[in-house]
């Protein structure tokens, strides 16, 4: 608080909730020792109840992964794969950053300033923290893909190997199988888990395709007008006329499914409605002041759309991507139930369920808890995607 | 490459002597002009937009030149023109459905804008020519901090680096009187003032030491003492900088205050061009005079303000005749019939009227007033007020309401 600056003329940052105020506050000694050895606590200590909740938390996720995996990290060395490698380096890099930005935070939290340089994504986040909903969604996404990228170290099974189908065939959940196993024998935990890695991977890449494709479109066409924007929209609206279901299945059935391929046609199918969403937004924000002044300025076209509308539309952008995560999880869900998307032995949520579906009546489990994960999951990222909207949009802003 | 072969590139001095012959012509329409000084000059400027209605004629014929180190007040209503005149400067009018029509011309130290290259135009926006606007509120990017905002203008004009350009972002604000600029550069736009925030878009203008800033009504959403600050700001860097102004404005306190030049449009025309002294002291055009009377002044005691009946017409349906003839209080046949050039006055100055020609028909009218103006407030209001003017709307409303 002591270099706020006081002049009428400059606003008080509206929004500054009590926390700022807690926060200001500088953390004593034994917060700082606590923190070394327990990422978290230090906070709690120092009064940022919020953070140090979510550090503690995380931090623990990781340890525990740790432990679950102590077998499998000491085994690499011998006979390591680049799963493994890749976990094993997100782990290492997850710890050492958890602990490092706990240690950082804790230091600078009492020479923080609060009044200057409160950016819009920061008070954003202001609001979402109070949206516990949000949060809850924001802990299962990150939860799960935390679980997909350690899969080698979480799994207590092999996903694929089958095992003898009469001995362990259909068991029903155990303690050695908590969710217990399919008709080969194989885990369904394990298969779920690693099933997330598919399913998450492929809405995630998908998206991104979408997303980047859409908001390039949209910007572009938005920002110039005319006929460029009457091609854009019109080859945009062609593309949404493709009954997609239909596309998809054609292109599987002509080039066969394979995951790479099932990743590209999701994303190049999706683009056209964030297309839209950004060109509808473009459209209001290059008649705003700032555009004009930098056109009276001399930047450039591809400067005034990327460095100066993009990042003005991202907030919708963020929104819809996050909703279209859970939509593409439920769309290549449907993709391998009906055998067109990720081809067994490889496990998806989708064709778990699919495999499951026969054996509902004697192993229920085998398709239910599949099924749960996609519901879950599609939860978890409609209400983060919500939880955003409310944020990032004021208008909504209660 | 430029219209009179002038290559796009480096600042040579303006070709005089190849101009003149042609301006020489025109130039009664701006009076006692010097063309050895000239920044800018705009010919005989047409700016167009071709709309469902017909072709609005939104600037229709503008010329004016404008000196180093002089502040040129372009003053009208709403609806004008004024402020597509300053974009066709800038260049900035959208294309389609706005044109500017061939036989305009716009120079600046001789280079003919109209015609360059939206290249060429980038390099000069920013460098030599800059803008401001009316809305500080909406003229900076809410997800930069001002600091950025500068330095981006600095870098990409001045070829700063990062750290270069940060620093000199900070002597930016200083320059421009933003208080504690070593913190206030990284704030964000929402964090700051109203006048602060002009003065954030009038230190990126000026970043680059424009010849020519155009200031398109920037005072108008700021209240009256930060107005006052602003105006000293521009005048202050008019004088250390050595640029020259357009300053765009409807408020014509801003124009007597600050402009050295005056030039009075009216339906997409200039109507009346001279020094600030002539037109506050004694406005020739009845336009400018009905402008004038508009302007309430302290000291005077409460009575009606007068004001202009009706408002601008149409763009795309200028009156036949002189474009002001229905609003006039001084009217004739003539003016319903012939448009009125630019006529020299007998003070050096132009006026676009026809009371040039005859001025002792001035005498003979009471002028705007008569329009309803000059009787008390309150008592007189139900009776005996003439049709169309304020009063008379005022006591429809009422009426309106009452029933």
């Amino acid at each position: 608080m002591t270099d706020r600056v006081v002049d009428e003329t400059v606003r008080e940052p509206g929004p500054a909730a009590p926390e700022t105020a807690t926060s200001d506050r500088a953390p004593g000694a034994l917060a700082r020792i606590v923190s070394l050895v327990l990422p978290g606590v230090g906070h709690v200590l120092a009064g940022h109840a919020f953070v140090g909740m979510w550090l503690v938390l995380l931090w623990g996720a990781l340890l525990g992964s740790v432990w679950l995996g102590r077998d499998a990290i000491r085994a690499i060395g011998a006979a390591g794969s680049l799963d493994d490698w890749v976990a094993l380096v997100t782990l290492a890099v997850g710890l050492l950053l958890v602990w490092g930005w706990a240690q950082r935070d804790l230091a600078r939290a009492d020479t923080r300033k609060a009044a200057i340089g409160d950016s819009q994504w920061r008070i954003a986040g202001r609001h979402l923290r109070r949206d516990p909903l949000a949060l809850a969604g924001a802990a299962v996404m990150l939860g799960l893909y935390l679980v997909a990228v350690l899969a080698p170290f979480l799994a207590p099974y092999d996903p694929i190997a089958q095992g003898d189908i009469v001995a362990t065939g259909f068991l029903s959940p155990s303690w050695e199988h908590w969710f217990g196993t399919d008709r080969f024998g194989r885990d369904v935990l394990t298969r779920m888990i690693y099933g997330a890695r598919i399913s998450l991977t492929i809405a995630f890449v998908a998206v991104t395709i979408s997303i980047i494709l859409g908001t390039l479109v949209g910007a572009a066409a938005g920002y110039f007008g005319g006929k460029i924007d009457g091609a854009l929209m019109r080859f945009t609206d062609m593309v949404l006329a493709f009954p997609r279901l239909i596309l998809l299945i054609m292109i599987v059935a002509l080039f066969g499914a394979s995951i790479p391929l099932i990743i590209i046609v999701l994303g190049l199918t999706q683009w056209p409605s964030s297309a839209r969403l950004v060109r509808g937004e473009v459209l209001s924000l290059r008649e705003r002041e700032y555009i004009q002044a930098a056109r009276a300025l001399g930047y450039g076209s591809s400067r005034i759309v990327l460095r100066h509308l993009v990042p003005n539309v991202l907030a919708p952008v963020i929104v819809a991507a996050t909703l279209g995560i859970g939509n593409t999880i439920v769309l290549e869900a449907g993709l391998s139930f009906l055998g067109l998307g990720v081809q067994p032995p490889t496990p998806s949520w989708g064709n778990m369920v699919a495999d499951g579906g026969q054996s509902l009546i004697g192993a229920w489990w085998v398709a239910t808890f599949p099924g749960l994960a996609i519901v879950v999951s599609v939860l978890a990222f409609n209400l983060l995607g919500d939880g955003l909207r409310d944020a990032l949009d004021p208008r909504l802003r209660t | 490459m430029s219209q009179n072969g002038i290559p796009d590139s480096g600042f040579q001095a303006p070709e005089q002597n190849a101009r003149s012959s042609e301006s020489g012509i025109r130039s009664p329409e701006t009076g006692n002009r010097n063309p050895e000084s000239a920044l800018l000059e705009v010919r005989n400027l047409r700016t167009y937009f071709d709309t469902e209605r017909g072709v609005a004629r939104a600037v229709d014929g503008v010329s004016f030149e404008v000196r180093r180190g002089e502040i040129l007040g372009i003053v009208g209503e709403s609806g004008c023109g004024k402020s597509v005149t300053s974009l066709s400067i800038m260049r900035l009018v959208p294309e389609p459905p706005g044109r500017i029509v061939d036989g305009s011309s716009i120079r600046l130290r001789g280079e003919e804008l109209t015609t360059a290259t939206a290249k060429r135009m980038r390099q000069i926006r920013g460098n030599d020519i800059a803008m401001i606007f009316q809305e500080p509120m909406t003229s900076l990017n809410p997800v930069y901090t001002v600091g950025d905002q500068v330095a981006e203008a600095l870098r990409l004009h001045r070829g700063m680096g990062r750290r270069e350009a940060r620093a000199e972002a900070v002597g930016v604000l200083r320059t421009v009187g933003v208080p504690n600029p070593e913190k206030r550069v990284d704030s964000y736009p929402h964090e700051l003032s109203g006048g602060q925030r002009q003065r954030v878009m009038i230190g990126m203008a000026l970043c680059c030491e424009p010849d020519l800033l155009v200031a398109d009504e920037p005072t108008t959403a700021l209240d009256v003492t930060i107005q006052a600050q602003i105006l000293e700001l521009l005048l202050e860097l008019r004088d250390r900088l050595g640029m020259a102004v357009i300053l765009i404005t409807h408020d014509l306190g801003v124009v007597a205050e600050v402009c050295d030049r005056v030039a009075v449009m009216y339906a997409g025309q200039i109507v009346e061009q001279g020094t600030a002294t002539q037109i506050f002291g004694e406005p020739r055009h009845p336009y400018t005079e009905g402008l004038l009377q508009s302007v309430p002044r302290l000291g005077e005691k409460a009575e009606r303000l007068a004001s202009i009946p009706g408002v601008v017409p149409a763009p795309t349906h200028w009156p036949v005749g002189c474009r002001f003839h229905d609003r006039c209080p001084y009217g004739w046949d003539r003016c319903v019939r012939e448009h009125p050039p630019l006529l020299p006055t007998p003070d050096g100055r132009v006026s676009r009227c026809w009371l040039e020609k005859e001025p002792e028909r001035r005498l003979d009218s009471p002028g705007f007033r008569a329009l309803g103006a000059g009787e008390p407030v309150g008592a007189d209001r139900e009776r005996g007020v003439p049709r169309g003017t304020p009063a008379d709307v005022d006591a429809h409303d009422r009426e309106g309401n009452a029933r």
